[in-house]
């Protein structure tokens, strides 16, 4: 009795109690579920705001009921309170005073953008001045306080600590496009350290903003491909050419299992185990022999304390950029070596598209989903493998099997990399 | 619980307006009158900063190509760190690096300035509609393409791997003075619970800019009015003077230092942080309070060093002020707080990790710093501090204490 609360390093097995999900297809997890298992993209054109004269003009927008909220932070915070609230209704943690436990966000940069420099600069009070005096003339009226409550990088994690009171101080992070299984790591981390037996994780990011846009396709990241939309995203197939941007937030309660099974919590998984590290290469590409991803996934793969034979199934980093996808394939062969010929692959990003601080949280919780419906979602757009790539990919669409561990990898611009190892409940 | 291993600092990276190093950064706080403070009051009147010190923070970062894809404020972390590693003496040892896990505390880089005055000139001339295809050209064809590298918050971390090679682990956190005391607390917790034998934590900050200003001044919060310490200013209205500043420490487990033959500037004994909403007058001093029940501290046996990271920002350093007057006993004898931020300006995330730095002079110097004002907390100290508290009191949000001691020198040295 009581052996599986510990695992085999004599740490506290975290448990999975609650789990939420916003994405461009919808928001809830069961609004996504029955869009994702029929292969449906939420890749759309912008109406944001004008795109005219871009090269990218389609992302994964989050379109909410009462309109665009008006800022990233502002809707990155509205859906992460959206999915938080999904995920404890499902934990059962709603009656509580507050969260049991510290929070853990990955949020986007916060950076005042150019409605918001726009208006200021137009402020009566800095006429005769140029630049950036003038938007501080303007600053000064105090005019503007909640543009400033709206833009700190800690604002999206403190509106969540006063809607859902967790304990202590919220702790925002960034790895840029693996931030949402740092969130998830830090939770895990904390948990197996002792210092609380429950933790909530949460991945939100809406950057699909003008200035965001253009930037990562000056870096020549995002795909061009505008017609149709939803055909844009093709991770590892031959003609994929950037990846899509998009938003979304995935939400986990963590727990110590001992804490969930004591309160009859339903368990939807555990997460096995977190591995780390840092590529010293280049700022946006990963050394060419791999080894700071092929060295994530061992370290989450030995940290789990699993074999490569056991994994069942890759939710892959899959941006659909010519060099992510290729990387991700050498490097799982590097690590699974020959057990990847019978190992099915996806990546939601295919339909999706690439929520960057959020991808990793979202795909935990999609790869959860599937362990629970026996059903591997698709990498859509797949009609043209890439020879240099033979994986087998969950191709168009979803496919019947049994998963009990998942591997889901997420690489960061930065080398910042993280993979986690996901598995069904014991 | 798992065991808990102490955490040792043995490595200290610190730049800012007093110089570079621990000898420049000493020889200010422990002799110099507050006359020593750099200010430039000119260049972003009617704003003052603490502009960053004649250093070259291009000396460890030899690749000029690394240096063309970084900003200011990245070059400043990325050379910090390299003085902590090179403390530490664990710079270009490849084995040790490999597994050193990495955490930083950042906001985000220097937009173009220039740029974005020309273009607020160009659209706010226009209508609505070409204002709009006007910015979209002008983004597209005028931003540099390296330049968002030079902004994103992870990447002071991202050039810190790829120039130094620490490559265990990486992670940025965010969220203004609370980030650089997160990423203490995180390295201390790992360190305490096994999770990690040695971490490069701290952070950057680059004031002298316009930008930086503009996102504080939105809610008030810049002093502009002639200088005045810390403390003093919350009978104007309180406000902060930002300090261009960068600290990394590297901080080891206490084994794992004594088996390589490291030293030991100080121990992170206890940290313990929270967020309350500040609704009501008091609470953060309340706050304050609950926290300071959960240090270990008791009743002095030895002198208390605080060195307080109060901005200046009201009503946060006022608050505070009362909290240290009436919990720690202060001005008693055996206690005595300095804000330092009277010296080195306030500088946001890289605050906290700054006051931990000087914190470990201290009691690796045996001394404490002369008061920077005359009132009932800077009270003189004649007998150097066993243990110093740090505080990091957030400007607008965010309550952590950290308490730095003595390790013993029978024990700190191999």
């Amino acid at each position: 009795m009581g052996n599986n609360l510990k695992d085999a390093q004599g740490r506290p097995v975290v448990a999975v109690t609650g789990m939420g999900l916003v994405t461009s297809l919808g928001w809830g997890k069961a609004a996504n579920w029955a869009q994702l298992a029929l292969g449906r993209s939420g890749i759309r054109t912008i109406t944001r705001f004008p795109t005219d004269g871009l090269r990218t003009t389609i992302a994964g927008t989050v379109t909410c009921a009462d309109g665009h909220p008006g800022s990233t932070p502002e809707l990155t915070f509205a859906m992460a309170r959206s999915a938080a609230e999904e995920a404890l209704i499902q934990a059962g943690m709603t009656e509580s005073p507050g969260f049991p436990g510290p929070m853990f966000v990955a949020t986007p940069p916060a950076e005042l953008e150019w409605p918001q420099r726009k208006a200021l600069f137009e402020h009566p009070s800095g006429e005769g001045l140029q630049g950036y005096d003038r938007l501080l003339a303007a600053a000064r009226t105090g005019d503007f306080k909640s543009m400033f409550e709206t833009f700190q990088f800690a604002t999206v994690a403190d509106h969540l600590a006063t809607a859902l009171a967790p304990r202590g101080l919220p702790v925002s992070v960034s790895t840029a496009c693996a931030s949402g299984a740092t969130a998830i790591q830090l939770g895990v981390e904390a948990i197996r350290r002792g210092e609380t037996d429950a933790a909530l994780a949460i991945g939100t990011d809406s950057s699909v903003q003008l200035e965001a846009l253009i930037r990562f396709s000056l870096l020549s990241a995002l795909s061009t491909r505008n017609e149709p939309p939803q055909r844009a995203s093709r991770p590892f197939s031959k003609g994929r050419d950037g990846f899509v941007m998009a938003e979304g937030a995935g939400v986990l309660v963590l727990e110590s299992l001992e804490r969930a099974q004591a309160r009859g919590a339903k368990c939807l998984g555990i997460i096995r185990g977190c591995g780390e590290m840092a590529d010293d290469y280049h700022r946006t590409r990963s050394k060419p022999d791999g080894t700071a991803i092929i060295g994530a996934i061992r370290n989450a793969l030995r940290d789990a304390g699993a074999a490569p034979e056991e994994i069942d199934y890759v939710n892959a980093h899959g941006t659909s950029t010519p060099e992510n996808d290729k990387m991700e394939y050498l490097s799982l062969k590097a690590v699974l070596g020959d057990h990847l010929e019978v190992t099915p692959v996806s990546s939601n990003k295919s339909m999706i598209g690439h929520t960057l601080s959020a991808a990793g949280a979202i795909e935990a919780v999609l790869s959860f989903m599937m362990i629970e419906n026996s059903l591997l979602l698709p990498t859509i757009n797949y009609d043209e493998p890439d020879p240099d790539i033979p994986l087998d990919v969950v191709a168009n669409a979803a496919r019947r099997g049994i998963v009990r561990t998942v591997l889901s990898n997420s690489f960061g611009f930065g080398g910042q990399n993280a993979a986690l190892v996901l598995a069904a409940a014991p | 619980m798992q065991r808990q291993r102490a955490a040792w600092v043995t490595g200290l990276g610190i730049v800012s307006s007093l110089g570079e190093g621990q000898d420049a950064h000493w020889q200010a706080l422990a002799r110099s009158p507050v006359a020593a403070a750099k200010i430039d009051n000119s260049s972003h009147a009617p704003y003052a900063v603490h502009p960053l010190s004649a250093v070259d923070i291009d000396r460890l970062i030899p690749s000029r190509a690394d240096r063309k894809q970084m900003g200011a404020w990245q070059r400043l972390g990325v050379h910090a760190a390299g003085l902590a590693l090179d403390d530490a003496g664990v710079a270009g040892n490849e084995q040790i690096l490999e597994y050193m896990d990495l955490v930083v505390a950042a906001g985000n880089g220097e937009r173009d300035e220039s740029f974005d005055a020309r273009l607020l000139d160009q659209i706010c001339a226009l209508s609505t509609r070409e204002a709009a295809a006007t910015l979209n050209a002008a983004l597209a064809s005028g931003l540099r393409p390296t330049l968002y590298l030079g902004e994103l918050s992870n990447l002071l971390a991202g050039n810190i791997q790829i120039v130094h090679k620490v490559t265990g682990s990486s992670r940025t956190l965010k969220g203004e003075e609370l980030a650089g005391f997160s990423a203490i607390e995180d390295a201390t917790r790992r360190i305490a619970a096994g999770q990690a034998d040695i971490v490069l934590a701290g952070g950057a900050l680059n004031a002298e800019r316009n930008d930086l200003l503009l996102n504080y001044e939105l809610a008030d919060s810049l002093w502009a009015m002639p200088f005045a310490p810390v403390w003093e200013r919350s009978r104007a209205g309180g406000g902060f003077v930002p300090g261009s500043a960068a600290a990394f420490l590297v901080i080891e487990a206490s084994d794992h230092a004594l088996k390589r033959g490291a030293r030991a500037y100080a121990r992170i004994s206890a940290t313990t942080s929270d967020r309350v909403l500040r609704a009501e007058a008091g609470d953060i001093a309340a706050s304050l309070r609950r926290l300071g029940d959960r240090l270990p501290i008791g009743q002095a046996d030895h002198v208390l060093g605080v060195l307080s990271g109060a901005s200046g920002v009201e009503p946060a350093t006022s608050e505070e002020y009362s909290f240290l007057k009436d919990w720690i006993g202060v001005p008693q004898q055996r206690a005595s707080a300095r804000a330092y931020g009277t010296l080195l300006g306030h500088s946001v995330e890289a605050h906290f990790p700054i006051g931990v730095a000087l914190a470990c002079l201290a009691l690796d110097r045996n001394g404490f710093f002369e008061p920077f004002e005359d009132n009932a907390l800077e009270v003189p100290c004649t007998v150097p501090p066993e243990r110093i508290l740090v505080t990091s009191v957030g400007h607008w949000r965010g309550e952590g204490l950290a308490l730095i001691e003595r390790v013993d020198s029978s024990a700190r040295m191999a």
